[in-house]
């Protein structure tokens, strides 16, 4: 009897609803925590971050004027599979970042829960955060917290999952669309996650996610035009700093890195960093 | 037909004393500044110089920074809120008092008509100071955590189109979360906030609190610069607010935004035309179009283009510009010789780009700085004076068919700050409304202000809220945050 040879998976880019290899025809090599080979993963290109910034604003306009009842159910159903894929994350969070199985299935488990933790904030945010304002005057006058638009996100390097997870997720549930780079040296449990939201409900084009070099992709994302608000919590901090300067140029909204314990409560800090406030006025009469 | 004109009706200046020379407001007190450099600011109705004030240095700001840092340490962050909050009452109190006084000022220092300084800026700096001094006690309730910290010692650089309205926005909540400042007010307008800082000290508010130092650019940069400034706040420019972007990078420094705008002023087929005839007035011609929010670019819906126009440019007819200090007078003195130069190519490269140029029969004074209301119809998208900041009296007219190009061509460009829409109908405000991507968005009225109403922009106009409780979490640390 033969022994059955395995099928390898191949790790590809996530942009825009498909799973493309790099525009540029590149891999590197993911290995374990030990140094063993697990993966090629894609390596991403400038081209790519600008082709997954395309297609995450051609997202933002559905995704931010979905009912926020309907934003919450379709992420939650993201938790529902993540659920069922459990034991492939273990396996794969394990490998990545050399944890014994029961320790990744914390992980696990505390990444599906923060996922729904956001899932439930989508109809409750404009609630908490936004305000009828008392003007002196015969107005009618509110506030609302509105999402800010396209996203990057700079995965944290450590924490293949739960950290991933912490970061995009809040972005999602404000109804903003994200390029997410994965952690370059433990993208896979973040391929696998795009694999989850490509058969989810979640809109081609809402989640991107590249692999790769976030010194060589980074810069087109802090300076691309069309990113309003850049997460550095995945980045050095010389690479931080280059790209708060870059990002400077069109004003976008950054998101500084620091000291993460993503098992602690996340609070709303990360929601707030991707939400602009708009104040609307009417006058009151007969 | 003999016209009938209204006699001069000009606001009596003897209720402001204003002294010769001005020092730097540091540590409680005027000083001299340590390299003795001053400027002589000028009334840009007259050209008349009003007086000579000091321009700080990088050692000045040292100094400055090192004072508020004093206060914060010692002092203010000690206090407890209740009795924070008692001395911005009193300041708010001080202000209404001494409002007539610091409307004549504003005039005289910025152009602007005593009209709106009188009844528009002042009554809102003390509203703004009222309303934040209320907060003090209360930061619990903000939205940050039971107990949040205030971020150390602020530095603030404001414009010169609202000095001491822009004053009040940054110093009221800086204040009443805890911090201490360190302000610059504009080159061209420093004499409003040299009256605050004699008011800080009518006010017996502890020395170091607030800091002012007149001067130009390069004290702003410095005291936004100042390793010791936990805080940076910023109205102003956009082209400087990139820059202070990118200092800031790497520094920790917390950082808001007040940049620049494009405004849209939406008027749809079924608006109440004469209302909002007024409306476009007050959008664009309000303080000179010195206004960061400014509704800039009319979008007419092509159905009314004819009749909103005529009607418009007969209103703009009606319009009194001249001597800022009486109280007849709708448009003041462009701020500077350096702004009305910006109006002025800005306005040729409308005539050179193929717009067409209407401009109200006025005369201008023959002293100062003046541009007369001036319309453009036949405006593209692509035209320089449909994409750049005028901050000037200068509307550009565009048109539109339906909803959805009104709401493409009012977001066709890199700004986000405040938006108008004008329209019978409901629910298309508020349909209109969450499609614009601005911080503000006026319907059926346009640039209204209130201390409780969160005021900021999207995009390229900048980031962080001012005013209302929002205005409060630039100045906070939350609960347990690093």
């Amino acid at each position: 009897m033969t022994q059955r040879v395995a099928v390898r998976k191949t790790y590809k880019l996530f942009i825009g609803g498909v799973f493309p290899r790099s525009e540029s025809g590149r891999t590197y090599v993911v290995t374990d925590a030990q140094g063993r080979f697990l993966a090629n993963a894609a390596l991403a290109s400038r081209k790519d971050a600008r082709d997954a910034v395309a297609a995450a604003r051609k997202a933002f306009a559905g995704w931010s004027g979905t009912t926020a009842y309907n934003r919450g159910q379709v992420l939650y159903r993201v938790a529902e599979l993540l659920e069922g894929r459990r034991a492939q994350f273990v396996e794969e969070v394990a490998a990545s970042e050399g944890c014994p199985p029961e320790q990744a299935r914390q992980q696990v488990e505390a990444s599906i829960d923060r996922w729904v933790w956001y899932a439930g904030w989508t109809d409750k945010l404009a609630q908490v955060l936004g305000s009828t304002n008392p003007v002196a005057g015969p107005y009618f006058d509110f506030s609302l917290p509105e999402p800010t638009g396209v996203v990057a996100v700079l995965a944290p390097e450590d924490s293949s999952l739960l950290g991933l997870v912490s970061v995009l997720a809040p972005v999602l549930a404000t109804g903003a669309t994200a390029v997410v780079l994965a952690s370059p040296t433990r993208p896979l449990p973040a391929v696998t996650l795009a694999e989850v939201l490509a058969t989810s409900d979640v809109p081609a084009g809402v989640v991107n996610v590249l692999t790769g070099r976030p010194a060589e992709v980074a810069p087109w994302l802090a300076s691309h035009l069309d990113v309003n608000a850049l997460d550095l919590t995945g980045a050095s901090p010389e690479l931080a700093v280059q790209l708060e300067v870059a990002a400077a140029q069109s004003l976008k909204r950054v998101r500084r890195p620091g000291s993460e314990d993503f098992s602690a409560d996340p609070g709303l800090g990360r929601m707030l960093a991707v939400l602009e406030t708009k104040t609307v006025w009417h006058p009151i009469g007969v | 037909m003999a016209t009938l004109d209204y006699a001069p009706a000009p606001e009596s200046r003897a209720i402001l004393d204003l002294r010769s020379s001005y020092g730097l407001f540091i540590d409680g007190t005027f000083v001299d500044p340590l390299e003795g450099h001053g400027f002589k600011t000028v009334n840009p109705a007259t050209e008349e110089v009003l007086a000579e004030v000091a321009e700080a240095s990088a050692a000045d700001v040292d100094r400055a920074v090192a004072a508020a840092r004093r206060a914060y340490q010692q002092v203010w962050s000690r206090l407890p809120g209740r009795e924070r909050g008692k001395y911005l009452f009193r300041i708010a109190r001080l202000i209404a008092e001494r409002s007539r006084e610091l409307a004549v000022a504003e005039t005289l220092d910025n152009g602007k008509p005593i009209r709106e300084s009188r009844d528009v800026d002042l009554p809102l700096v003390a509203a703004h100071f009222f309303y934040y001094a209320g907060w003090a006690d209360k930061l619990g309730y903000a939205g940050l955590g039971t107990a949040p910290r205030p971020l150390g010692v602020a530095g603030q650089v404001i414009p010169w189109n609202f000095p001491l309205l822009m004053l009040a926005w940054k110093v009221a909540p800086a204040l009443a979360a805890g911090n201490t400042v360190v302000l610059k007010p504009a080159e061209t307008t420093p004499l409003t906030a040299l009256l605050f800082a004699e008011i800080c000290q009518q006010a017996d508010l502890p020395a170091g609190v607030v800091n002012i130092l007149t001067g130009a650019g390069p004290t702003g940069q410095a005291v936004l610069a100042h390793p010791d400034v936990d805080k940076v706040a910023f109205t102003g420019s956009t082209a400087v607010g990139r820059s202070i972007a990118a200092a800031v990078a790497g520094t920790g420094k917390r950082v808001t935004l007040e940049l620049g705008g494009k405004g849209a002023n939406i008027v749809f087929d079924d608006a109440p035309l004469d209302q909002a005839v007024e409306g476009i007035v007050n959008g664009i011609f309000f303080n000179q179009g010195h206004v960061c929010c400014a509704g800039s670019r009319l979008l007419v819906q092509e159905s009314v283009y004819q009749p909103v126009l005529d009607s418009l440019t007969r209103r703009l007819g009606t319009l009194r510009l001249g001597d800022p200090m009486d109280k007849n007078t709708d448009i003041g003195a462009i701020n500077s010789a350096e702004q009305l130069g910006r109006i002025r190519a800005l306005a040729e490269a409308g005539d050179a780009e193929g717009a067409t140029r209407w401009t109200a029969e006025c005369t201008l004074p023959s002293r100062g700085y003046w541009f007369p209301p001036t319309v453009f119809t036949g405006v593209t998208q692509a035209h320089r004076i449909a994409r750049e900041e005028i901050f000037g009296p200068v509307l550009s007219v565009l048109t539109f068919r339906t909803p959805d190009e009104a709401v493409a061509k009012a977001n066709n460009t890199p700004y986000g700050l405040s938006a108008g829409i004008w329209t019978e109908k409901g629910s298309r405000i508020l349909w209109m409304a969450q499609r614009l991507r601005a911080g503000v968005v006026w319907a059926n009225t346009f640039n209204r202000f209130d201390p409780t109403s969160p005021f900021g922009g999207y995009k390229e106009s900048g980031y962080g809220r001012e005013g209302g409780q929002h205005g409060l979490a630039p100045y906070l640390a939350s609960e347990g945050s690093q």
